[in-house]
């Protein structure tokens, strides 16, 4: 099951703290992440890809739904 | 290889290449943008404070509120934000600017000074970069200012409002402002230059998320290097363009407008790179996130204007080098209530960093 990170109403560079501190202790294959600033949606994109994550990205109203899945 | 984020490296060159025009066309040298300096300038234009050299309505900072606003607004990324510990920012940012001031810029003017071979700004660049790692620590072991929350859109049109209404006012009715007749506020380019290249900068800058802090903050912690080449393109072109134009001096001594009091100018910016940190960003990407609708951002604005006045006030910013009568160097520097105000600064930061650990709030929760 996914690992759930809601980073909603946080400004870079937390989002990306709150998912690397996830990755580092549980190592999951995968996470679901929830952020709502643009910003955000790049950094966590970027360090998911650099962690050898698959990321798709949804949006919802002003909510963006990020899948990481091990690739 | 890491890929090299184009974007970034464009936005830092214009702010480069502008900066370099600005200061060709009339703003004091190394400092074709400053944001502290100009945020003081603009604190002095509207009377907070007294000092007769530092008075003036910078359109730099006028234009790169409302360039962000533009842009946030075009690319559907303007949202009115705010309920982060904003308290907490007004007094971050009052801080970041008496350091800012005590080393004599904010982290850009840091960048266009090392570009102009002012050695200085290597010693300042130091400590920021101690700050920021500092900052970095804190953020790994939880350090947060809470979430923010969605405004409603007034809320998060506040700075580009005032914005517009101190440009009208400036062009309307001049004589209400204090505007310098010597010194550093009276060397500016042409007004609608300024807010033209300054426009620009801040839609780039909201586009690349260019931030002076960033670069470094995120190579330390997530081994990012997006915004550092924003950072270097900066550095690359003052240099480049300070080599062409004749205007680069390598050195300590009298540069313009700095001091060589090296422990303050590293202590100064320590304060600056950690309150950035704290912050989520330099005073650039503040004026931005402000310009893109962020309340607390917009509160950080207000401390750092505040935090000018006081520095003024009290007499905590830093004096340039220069020469006396007998043409002897005479090393600038902060004064004792500058460094009383600077140590205060760092020990504020860290009760601040310390209170806000997430330890406290498990504790409560337990109970």
């Amino acid at each position: 099951m996914a690992v759930k990170v809601d980073a909603r109403g946080f400004t870079c560079p937390m989002p990306v703290a709150m998912v690397q501190k996830e990755v580092k202790k549980n190592a999951p294959d995968a996470l679901v992440v929830l952020v709502d600033d643009r910003c955000a949606v790049e950094n966590v994109t970027r360090f998911g890809r650099s962690m050898g994550y698959k990321v798709a990205i949804e949006q919802q109203d002003e909510t963006f739904c990020l899948t990481l899945e091990k690739a | 290889m890491k890929k090299v984020n184009w974007m970034v490296v464009i936005a830092g060159a214009f702010v480069g290449v502008a900066a370099l025009v600005l200061t060709l066309l009339g703003n004091p040298a190394n400092m074709g943008f400053c944001i502290a300096c100009f945020l003081r300038d603009i604190a002095g234009g509207i009377g907070l404070h007294s000092a007769e050299k530092v008075q003036y309505i910078r359109p730099e900072i006028i234009g790169l509120v409302l360039g962000a606003c533009i842009m946030a607004l075009a690319k559907g990324e303007f949202r009115a934000k705010a309920g982060s510990s904003p308290a907490t920012r007004f007094v971050l940012g009052a801080f970041v600017m008496i350091g800012a001031l005590a080393f004599l810029g904010c982290p850009l003017r840091m960048v266009l000074r090392l570009g102009g071979g002012d050695l200085n700004a290597l010693i300042g660049m130091l400590g920021f970069a101690l700050g920021i790692f500092v900052g970095v620590q804190f953020l790994k072991r939880g350090f947060s200012l809470r979430r923010n929350y969605t405004m409603g859109r007034p809320e998060g049109g506040i700075l580009p409002a005032l914005m517009v209404g101190l440009l009208i006012l400036f062009l309307a009715v001049p004589t209400l402002f204090h505007l310098s007749e010597t010194g550093p506020g009276s060397q500016h380019a042409s007004f609608w230059i300024a807010l033209g290249l300054a426009l620009v900068a801040g839609a780039l800058a909201q586009r690349a998320r260019l931030c002076m802090a960033g670069g470094i903050r995120d190579s330390i912690m997530f081994q990012d290097f997006k915004l550092l080449y924003g950072f270097i393109a900066i550095f690359l072109v003052a240099l480049i363009g300070n080599l062409a134009f004749g205007t680069f001096k390598l050195g300590f001594e009298l540069q313009p407008i700095a001091h060589s009091s090296h422990l303050w100018n590293a202590l100064g910016m320590v304060l600056v790179g950690w309150g950035s940190v704290l912050l989520g960003g330099c005073p650039l990407r503040q004026l931005i996130l402000a310009g893109e609708g962020n309340g607390d951002s917009a509160i950080t604005v207000f401390g750092m204007i505040a935090g000018a006045a006081f520095a003024h006030n009290f007499g905590l910013a830093g004096n340039a080098d220069s020469l006396n009568e007998a043409g002897e160097l005479v090393v600038g520097g902060i004064s004792s209530a500058g460094k009383v105000a600077v140590l205060l600064g760092i020990a504020v930061l860290l009760v601040i960093s310390i209170l806000n650990m997430p330890q406290k709030e498990k504790a409560v929760q337990k109970n």
